[in-house]
């Protein structure tokens, strides 16, 4: 009897073990409200639904993993409707990432498609771009610190720092939620992240719409934070789905029933 | 009857000269060319537009037809250097601020492909002056990392326009140097000249002020509130003196493509010694002759023309003054040949004039502490003190410590320095103004005092006693300190 229940509990272990090795870790975030730059049109905030999102982004070894099991969306086997010509051209091959490349460095050069691909075969999904504001506006102890100087700067300071796609997730800072990197590292894809549409000339969108862009000439912090997430957007805007970029990654979210 | 009919005929003719006349005239309205004619040209061929760094231009257009002409622009962010010591990430069209230039003449088809290198971060796109339609191409050129875009256009004005990114945000973009010019020469081309030069103006904003070492961020306060650490011509502070300056020979005629890329401030484009012959007025058909400063708005452009009748280096600044000697807003124009004496002679007599109440200008001090740091191996000092000279001394005494004859005493060789180092030290902190003798040359001219800490000062003054063939006596900051403890020295001990 014993013995039947600690190799039971040995087997549990093993199973545990195994799930937590396979599934990439998510952390909860609960329910709250939030004035996103973009994307309310009046200043009413916007609702954020309790869900679950990936602490760090999907790495090189991870993408590999699902390449193997779904082998359609490898390098020469994806449709050019899917994802262009640089999809994973810094891997070695279609199943090798190479020795250039870290195993724990975030995957990147990834469409829309194939990303979204990725969750859906994980059983999540891309997070939307309210989800993906809401999470990156929280430093080490805040839920919202965009008004502060120090955070922006930060974020802003990342624009200057060449080649961060080729550092291992985690280094940059743990947020209040426990996630890493959304600041830092490389620019992520949402799921709706073509929901704001900028037309290319960002001085007209600013004509069409005030609440777009604040250009204000003072000099406060919400300026700042403007600058800081207009960039995201202007970045966002200029994206098509099957596009991959060098510096563009991304990471799961998950539906909290 | 006779006269009467004559004076019918007289009328007649009068009445037809006076139809051919206006016929004439009206023939001369239509040779007018106007932007539906280039709208319509024909064109001739087609090829890939030559493009330059600054401070070089392509070759010109000449007579040659209208054309299809292609032009490849990728874009790259990179760290480049702005002043010695100081890193800044810039972020450029072709590779260099300003951004690659483009030549093309009224009636080429313009077709445009903007590549966005796969290692930069950010969209961008471009917005020609040149182009007639929506954000002059901005509308049409968003592109991606890793991606590109093409639109095309046809050039209907002739002139120098400026080309800039216009992402958002549009101000930080500009200020990175995201800008450049586009020459659209008329039909048959410009008239030919010896030399052609291609500069801009810009000014940058940075987190740490002037000559601050390190990697230094874009500070988007000072760029709000328009107050920027440096105010540079191509890029850089230094990026037009030395062995980088434009160079001509005596009676050669010099062009300038001058632009502004701002993104604040208005340039007021001037050469030291020199008078613009020609001045395309804000880059466009109207010539104003004889300039002495030509006002660029930021966003525009103006092509100057010089003949140089007198050899001897010639500076370009923005008259703006403080820009040019505290900013780096400063290029050097150097021209060979014989001595001129007709159209210069240079100093006939030299004598003392001392007027009441000639004082020793200061520069302000800055509030705070000056830091201390650990001692300094000569190497270090050295090292640092080269950057210092570079940012702080250089614009007078030049690069090699040679001075400037009649003007900026030489550093170079000169028994006035190692004469006497406590005297070096005190020129540095307090200034020197009057006449000094250095190297039997006599100099009267008036050096500001120097903002330096003690460091500061023991680097310049051993990197400068420690090259040029002087006596490499080193200063310690020690040294410098105590000094300066002392009151200023009378005027008549400094100059003995």
């Amino acid at each position: 009897m014993l013995k039947n229940k600690i190799v039971l509990s040995l087997f549990l272990l093993i199973v545990t073990t195994s799930l937590v090795a396979q599934e990439p870790k998510m952390v909860a975030i609960a329910r709250g409200k939030f004035v996103p730059l973009y994307g309310a049109t009046t200043k009413t905030p916007v609702e954020v639904k309790p869900f679950y999102i990936d602490v760090y982004p999907v790495t090189n070894a991870q993408y590999l993993t699902f390449l193997k099991k779904y082998p359609e969306n490898s390098r020469s086997r994806i449709k050019g409707i899917f994802a262009d010509k640089s999809y994973l051209s810094q891997w070695e091959s279609d199943f090798s990432f190479g020795k250039v490349n870290l195993s724990n460095a975030p995957v990147t050069n990834v469409s829309w498609f194939t990303a979204k691909k990725y969750c859906e075969c994980q059983g999540g999904r891309l997070p939307t771009m309210d989800e993906w504001e809401y999470v990156a506006m929280a430093d080490e102890k805040r839920i919202d610190a965009r008004t502060k100087e120090s955070f922006n700067k930060y974020i802003m300071s990342w624009y200057e720092k060449p080649n961060t796609y080729a550092n291992p997730v985690g280094e940059t800072f743990k947020n209040y939620w426990g996630v890493y990197d959304m600041h830092g590292l490389v620019w992520e894809w949402t799921g709706d992240f073509n929901s704001i549409f900028l037309s290319g000339e960002s001085r007209k969108d600013k004509d069409t719409d005030k609440n777009l862009f604040c250009g204000s000439a003072s000099v406060n912090a919400t300026d700042l934070m403007n600058y800081a997430a207009f960039m995201r957007y202007a970045f966002r805007g200029s994206l098509k789905a099957r596009y991959t970029t060098k510096n563009l990654g991304f990471r799961c979210a998950k539906d909290k029933k | 009857m006779y006269t009467q009919f004559n004076l019918i005929q007289k009328s007649k003719r009068v009445a037809i000269l006076f139809f051919l006349a206006i016929g004439i005239f009206a023939c001369k309205e239509n040779e007018e060319k106007d932007a539906k004619y280039y709208e319509n040209i024909k064109m001739v061929g087609q090829k890939t537009a030559e493009l330059t760094a600054p401070p070089f231009v392509p070759a010109p257009v000449g007579d040659r037809p209208a054309m299809k002409l292609i032009v490849n622009m990728e874009i790259t962010e990179k760290e480049g250097e702005m002043v010695d010591g100081v890193k800044y990430t810039y972020w450029t069209f072709g590779g260099s601020v300003p951004g690659s230039f483009i030549r093309t003449r009224v009636g080429d088809e313009v077709e445009f492909h903007l590549k966005n290198h796969p290692d930069n971060k950010m969209p961008h796109n471009i917005d020609l002056h040149a182009v007639t339609g929506p954000g002059g191409g901005a509308t049409s050129s968003l592109v991606a990392p890793g991606h590109e875009k093409v639109f095309s256009f046809k050039t209907l004005n002739p002139g120098l326009y400026v080309y800039h990114c216009a992402t958002a945000p549009v101000g930080m973009h500009i200020a990175n140097g995201m800008y450049g010019l586009i020459l659209v020469e008329p039909e048959g081309g410009l008239a030919p000249v010896d030399k052609e030069y291609y500069i801009m103006q810009g000014d940058f904003y940075t987190k740490g002020s002037y000559g601050e070492q390190g990697n230094q961020p874009f500070d988007m306060e000072k760029a709000i509130k328009e107050q920027p650490d440096y105010v540079v011509f191509n890029g850089k502070v230094g990026a037009l003196t030395g062995d980088k300056a434009l160079t001509a020979k005596r009676g050669e005629t010099v062009r300038i493509f001058m632009g502004n890329g701002g993104p604040n401030l208005v340039s007021s484009f001037h050469a030291i010694g020199e008078i613009f012959d020609k001045v395309h007025v804000e880059g466009g058909d109207l010539i104003n002759k004889n300039v002495q400063t030509t006002l660029i708005p930021a966003g525009g452009a103006a092509i100057v023309e010089l003949k140089v009748e007198v050899p001897g280096t010639f500076i370009l600044v923005d008259h703006s003054i403080f820009r040019a000697f505290n900013k780096g807003a400063l290029g050097m124009l150097k021209v060979e040949g014989e001595e001129n004496k007709k159209v210069y002679s240079g100093t006939i007599q030299e004598g003392i004039y001392l007027p009441e109440g000639g004082t020793i200008q200061t520069m302000p001090k800055v509030a705070g502490t000056p830091k201390n740091t650990v001692a300094k191996t000569l190497a270090q000092q050295v090292v640092s003190g080269k950057a210092l000279y570079g940012r702080t001394c250089s614009a007078c005494h030049q690069a090699e410590g040679q001075g400037v004859p009649n003007a900026f005493p030489p550093l170079a060789k000169s028994d006035f320095l190692n004469a006497n180092p406590d005297r070096a030290v005190n020129a540095v902190l307090h200034g020197l103004s009057g006449e000094v003798t250095v190297n039997g040359k006599k100099f009267n001219n008036v050096m500001t005092s120097q903002n330096l800490t003690d460091d500061e000062v023991s680097d310049v003054l051993t990197y400068v006693y420690n090259s040029w063939g002087n006596n490499k006596t080193i200063i310690t900051p020690e040294k410098v300190k105590a000094i300066r403890a002392k009151p200023a020295p009378k005027a008549k001990d400094v100059h003995e």
